[in-house]
């Protein structure tokens, strides 16, 4: 026992290093979390206390931000508020403490829908694209196979801005501009490439053997991809899904350039929330957090493929 | 395993009425498989990336503008390509950006690689509080720029007090995102803050890659710790921190999304990074013919020093 602490000691770090390793990177984890914290907790304050200097740390907590997110409201008299009947819900009382009545639904949730819709949808096509295809490069003999996987990860070296010129124009001609299809197909187009590339290195560790017994056993080719290889590829074929999802999901650029009212998605929306006399932090943070909290969970679940997934399938543990 | 020999087992029974797709697919070889799995994907990027290139080449020369769109277009061959190159605001643009890249790929390599370093330690939580360190690089970096704003507000942002509290100057006497001096670092430090995990994941994964008995081997030979950080660890962690740089490179090149939301390329153009210069040209003033030559320079660059690099990080992992 005593042997074999010893040929361990060697690599092992001591308990000294490992305590003080441990105590500095949780102090890195604390500081680099007081940003989203800070957003979290602007959320659930007033308008006032989110303005407050001292920045306030305790405060009651108000659901102003909130219903601000979620509705448009307009200024009335204390006259006018008083002849209307109870009010309905917690956030027609918040409004109407501030002399305002709700007017009607903001734009949030359309806007929340098209970013589900949109991510769900170029994810889906870019999946079963890049499934076939990362099949395809790994299992045969495909001519200029390397220089087409190259060609395919070059397209994303392009900046977003020098590709949504051409398809501004491109989506103008055939009427794609401002569409849900439109941004579907453009946000696959992007995600392919890391679909080919992430999924090729997971269908590269699934032995073919497995392919060839079922051929033995009389399956085609076809059906041997089907029933074999992708049960056995389901994991890789998640983690890639929920990649695509994330990249779909907070895109930016091509949706500020391309779309306006009907398929505008959350990211360009977020920003310009704005209140009486200028941006309603409550409000802009309340959108953040509700736009944030599916990203956090998909990280929870993608903890053991980020590596692969954000070097392309470069790195692979 | 199992699922396998009982499926194949089905199969069996079934030969013989298989439906008429399944049969036809049967009939195709491998290669015309191939090519029908691969097509699907080729055809979309031609669509959708490669045939707005070519259109993007042929504007580039043309004095097409997309807000007259009926307008006679006239070649006018490289015009556009002297008019860039010779320009001193593109100039300023790409000292901008270099400014950026360097400074945030320099932060994010030396803190990434520390973090890195010290995780590789394996003190107890370090996978959890691995995934918490994680979570800024997954968020979407245009609603990243935008909480920045309010943190970064003069007189009631939290960054401001902090920094205040820290110094002991007034917390409105700097504005991170108004002045010429300090923006260029506001968006280096948003950047670092996001990005710094993603340097470090790639490094923890260099440091893991290096066997237990190359350093028992070093430690047999007495080699100081020192000496087996800078002979051992370094060099072996090298080709994924290259990696790192390489990928960091790349995307803060293009950046756009982040500072547009922080800056807008302001004030003045003192962050105007070349994606903002170009978004500028190609959506606001629509110089469509102008702002394609530019797209094409910056593609060409781009694509160019990824291609020195991916050579450079070639040699360094077959030495």
């Amino acid at each position: 026992m005593s042997t074999a602490n010893t040929a361990h000691s060697v690599v092992e770090p001591s308990p000294g290093t490992r305590r003080l390793a441990g105590s500095l990177i949780v102090l890195y984890a604390v500081i680099t979390m007081i940003p989203l914290i800070w957003i979290v907790l602007t959320s659930f304050k007033s308008p006032d206390d989110a303005i407050s200097y001292p920045p306030k740390v305790v405060f009651t907590p108000s659901f102003e931000g909130f219903c601000n997110l979620f509705t448009t409201r307009s200024r009335q008299t204390p006259e006018f508020i008083r002849t209307l009947g109870p009010p309905q819900g917690l956030c027609d009382e918040i409004t109407r403490g501030r002399n305002m009545v709700v007017a009607g639904p903001s734009n949030y949730v359309p806007r929340f829908i098209n970013s589900v819709i949109i991510a769900f949808g170029s994810t889906v096509l870019a999946v079963a694209l890049g499934t076939l295809s990362a099949y395809g490069f790994s299992r045969f003999r495909v001519p200029l196979k390397d220089d087409l996987l190259f060609f395919i990860l070059s397209t994303r070296m392009m900046p977003p801005i020098a590709v949504a010129i051409p398809i501004y124009l491109m989506y103008r001609t055939i009427g794609l501009s401002d569409t849900r299809l439109g941004m579907i197909l453009l946000y696959t187009s992007v995600n392919v490439s890391l679909a080919v590339w992430l999924l090729k290195g997971f269908i590269d560790e699934i032995p073919r053997e497995y392919e060839e017994a079922a051929m033995i056993d009389g399956y085609t080719r076809f059906q041997a991809f089907v029933k074999v290889v992708l049960p056995q590829a389901t994991t890789g074929i998640a983690a890639t899904a929920i990649f695509c999802l994330i990249f779909a999901w907070n895109e930016y650029a091509f949706a500020v350039l391309l779309t306006s009212g009907n398929a505008q998605t959350a990211p360009p929306f977020i920003p310009i929330i704005i209140g009486e006399g200028g941006q309603d932090w409550p409000a802009v943070a309340a959108g953040t957090t509700l736009f944030l909290v599916p990203i956090v969970v998909f990280t929870v679940l993608l903890r053991k493929h980020l590596l692969r997934g954000i070097t392309f399938g470069a790195v692979r543990k | 395993m199992n699922d396998l020999s009982a499926s194949s087992r089905i199969t069996y029974g079934a030969v013989p009425v298989q439906p008429a797709v399944v049969r036809r697919i049967r009939g195709l070889s491998d290669k015309a498989l191939a090519w029908l799995f691969i097509t699907p994907t080729m055809v979309l990027l031609l669509a959708i990336n490669i045939f707005p290139l070519v259109w993007t080449i042929y504007l580039s020369f043309t004095n097409y503008r997309a807000n007259r769109a009926n307008a006679p277009v006239k070649w006018l061959g490289i015009d556009w390509y002297q008019t860039i190159l010779t320009d001193p605001d593109i100039w300023a643009a790409m000292q901008v950006t270099a400014h950026f890249v360097i400074w945030t790929v320099v932060i994010e390599t030396v803190v990434g690689f520390g973090l890195a370093f010290l995780i590789d330690k394996k003190f107890r939580g370090h996978g959890m509080w691995t995934t918490i360190i994680l979570l800024p690089m997954m968020l979407s970096p245009a609603v990243v720029g935008n909480f920045w704003t309010f943190l970064y507000q003069p007189q009631i942002g939290l960054f401001n007090y902090v920094v205040a509290f820290l110094t002991g100057r007034s917390a409105s006497s700097f504005q991170m995102l108004g002045d010429v001096t300090l923006s260029p670092w506001a968006i280096v430090i948003v950047d670092a803050w996001m990005w710094t995990p993603y340097v470090m994941l790639i490094c923890l994964a260099g440091l893991r890659s290096i066997p237990d008995y190359i350093y028992e081997a070093a430690e047999v030979d007495r080699a100081s710790k020192w000496r087996q950080f800078w002979s051992i660890t370094l060099p072996m962690a090298l080709p994924f921190i290259m990696l790192a740089v390489l990928f960091r490179g790349i995307e803060n090149f293009k950046m756009f999304d982040m500072v547009n939301l922080l800056t807008g390329g302001g004030p003045g153009s003192t962050t105007e990074v070349a994606s903002i210069t170009l978004k500028r040209a190609a959506f606001e003033s629509w110089r469509t013919g102008y702002s394609s030559a530019f797209a094409i320079i910056l593609f060409v660059t781009v694509f160019g020093l990824a291609n020195i690099y991916v050579k450079a990080l070639n040699r360094v992992k077959n030495r």
